[in-house]
């Protein structure tokens, strides 16, 4: 049994897991991560993309649009701005993520970060779906 | 003295009354049930949000290159009250204890020579401060069409108060709104979001940030922003729920008690109808 560390993920809406995890893929901004027990503390940021947990229970993977994560030597919590478990992901919801984000695109008035979920969201998509 | 006919109508139309209120006491009930369920689920991420966001602001904020979210322009000239209400009225004094004290605010400011504008959510602050401060009204958020708030609402409205502070139109943010305590307590509360203020953070593990803590937090506060947004929205439902269902029971209470009275009065006038009655007769048979 390998050390576990505990994994929350919460949106602003409701609290989609926590549980006991041996391992936390985490697509951070920088790049992606996998967090295990006694990583370093860490804060990263988050890109559209799929984060994975490793658990007793099996693997979950959820989709997150933005939002950060917090890594501690124990735990993992992750504050996603939107996350959907990858199975109830639908192509008509990742349209509208998308939609979405290129009204966000519109404003935001650093064009290239929103520009850069963009093509992350847009790759995403093609890999959720093909 | 009324007549028992009218007696009658007034009874029945005051049984009509309790029926209503008491159908939307049971109604706000049930919505104060989801509306608690979602404020419950909304408060780990804000609480976490305050947390991350606290370790953070206390390392960057003193440096001068601060995100102006964080430490302001620099200016208090221009203040932005954003002032959340009900769409609905029917909830006791839930809309005028939020409005009243956005209007105390205001008048303070305004008494130190400051500028207010006011971004009106909800239909019942609108109108009823349309009177007195409508010259500062600067927008409106029209919440009437949503059947369940969502994050997406308070986002949009953050953005929009994110816009107007990016473009100078003002220097600090305030929310007022109710914050929940129970079914028969509401606090109206003003909450300052930007710049932000939080409680001071304890000492905290030392972290690494990816990529920089500036960049970090840069990105973090606008979401904090639409975090703080999006809890007052949620506080401010589930406190408009708890207020209609106390204000539905007073009144379901009180037509209750005015149809006994009614009803005492409707048979104590039949009664003395019938005696008069029975007098006129045996006196009449006396005189024959």
């Amino acid at each position: 049994m390998a050390a576990t560390l505990q994994f929350d993920l919460v949106s602003p809406e409701r609290k989609l897991a926590s549980v006991q995890a041996t391992e936390v893929q985490i697509p951070g901004a920088d790049g992606d991560m996998t967090a295990m027990e006694g990583h370093a503390p860490t804060i990263t940021t988050l890109r559209p993309g799929i984060l994975k947990s490793v658990s007793a229970e099996g693997t979950r993977s959820y989709v997150v649009t933005g939002g950060f994560a917090e890594i501690s030597a124990t735990g993992v919590s992750v504050l996603a701005e939107r996350a959907v478990p990858l199975d109830e992901m639908t192509p008509a919801l990742m349209d509208q993520l998308i939609a979405d984000a290129s009204e966000a695109t519109a404003v935001a008035s650093d064009k290239d970060a929103a520009d850069k979920a963009m093509a992350d969201l847009v790759a995403l998509r093609a890999a959720v779906h093909g | 003295m009324p007549s028992l006919k009218d007696l009658k109508n007034k009874i029945a139309s005051v049984k009509n009354t309790r029926k209503i209120t008491k159908a939307m006491q049971m109604v706000s009930a049930a919505k104060l049930r989801r509306a608690q369920d979602a404020a419950e689920a909304a408060r780990p991420y804000a609480e976490r949000m305050a947390a991350v966001m606290g370790s953070l602001a206390s390392g960057v904020g003193q440096s001068a290159s601060a995100p102006k979210l964080l430490v302001g322009n620099g200016k208090d000239q221009v203040h932005l009250l954003v002032v959340m209400t009900a769409e609905r009225g029917l909830c006791g004094g839930f809309n005028s204890t939020i409005v009243r004290l956005a209007r105390a605010k205001a008048s303070e400011l305004m008494a130190a020579g400051k500028t207010v504008k006011i971004l009106t959510v909800g239909k019942k602050g609108r109108e009823q401060l349309r009177r007195d401060l409508g010259a500062h009204f600067v927008g409106h958020v029209d919440l009437s069409e949503v059947k369940r708030i969502g994050y997406g609402n308070a986002q949009s409205i953050a953005r929009d108060i994110l816009a107007r502070f990016e473009a100078g139109e003002c220097d600090v943010v305030t929310l007022f709104f109710n914050r929940f305590q129970s079914v028969i307590s509401q606090i109206p509360t003003a909450q300052q979001v930007i710049p932000a203020v939080f409680e001071e953070a304890g000492a905290s593990a030392q972290y690494d940030y990816e990529p920089s803590e500036e960049a970090i937090l840069a990105d973090l506060l606008p979401r904090g922003v639409a975090t703080q947004v999006f809890t007052a929205l949620l506080e401010n439902g589930a406190s408009e729920q708890g207020a209609r269902m106390s204000a539905m029971d007073n009144a379901t209470r009180n037509a209750g008690e005015m149809i006994t009275k009614y009803t005492t009065i409707y048979n104590r006038s039949r009664q003395a109808a019938i005696t008069k009655e029975l007098i006129e007769i045996i006196s009449g048979a006396e005189a024959l």
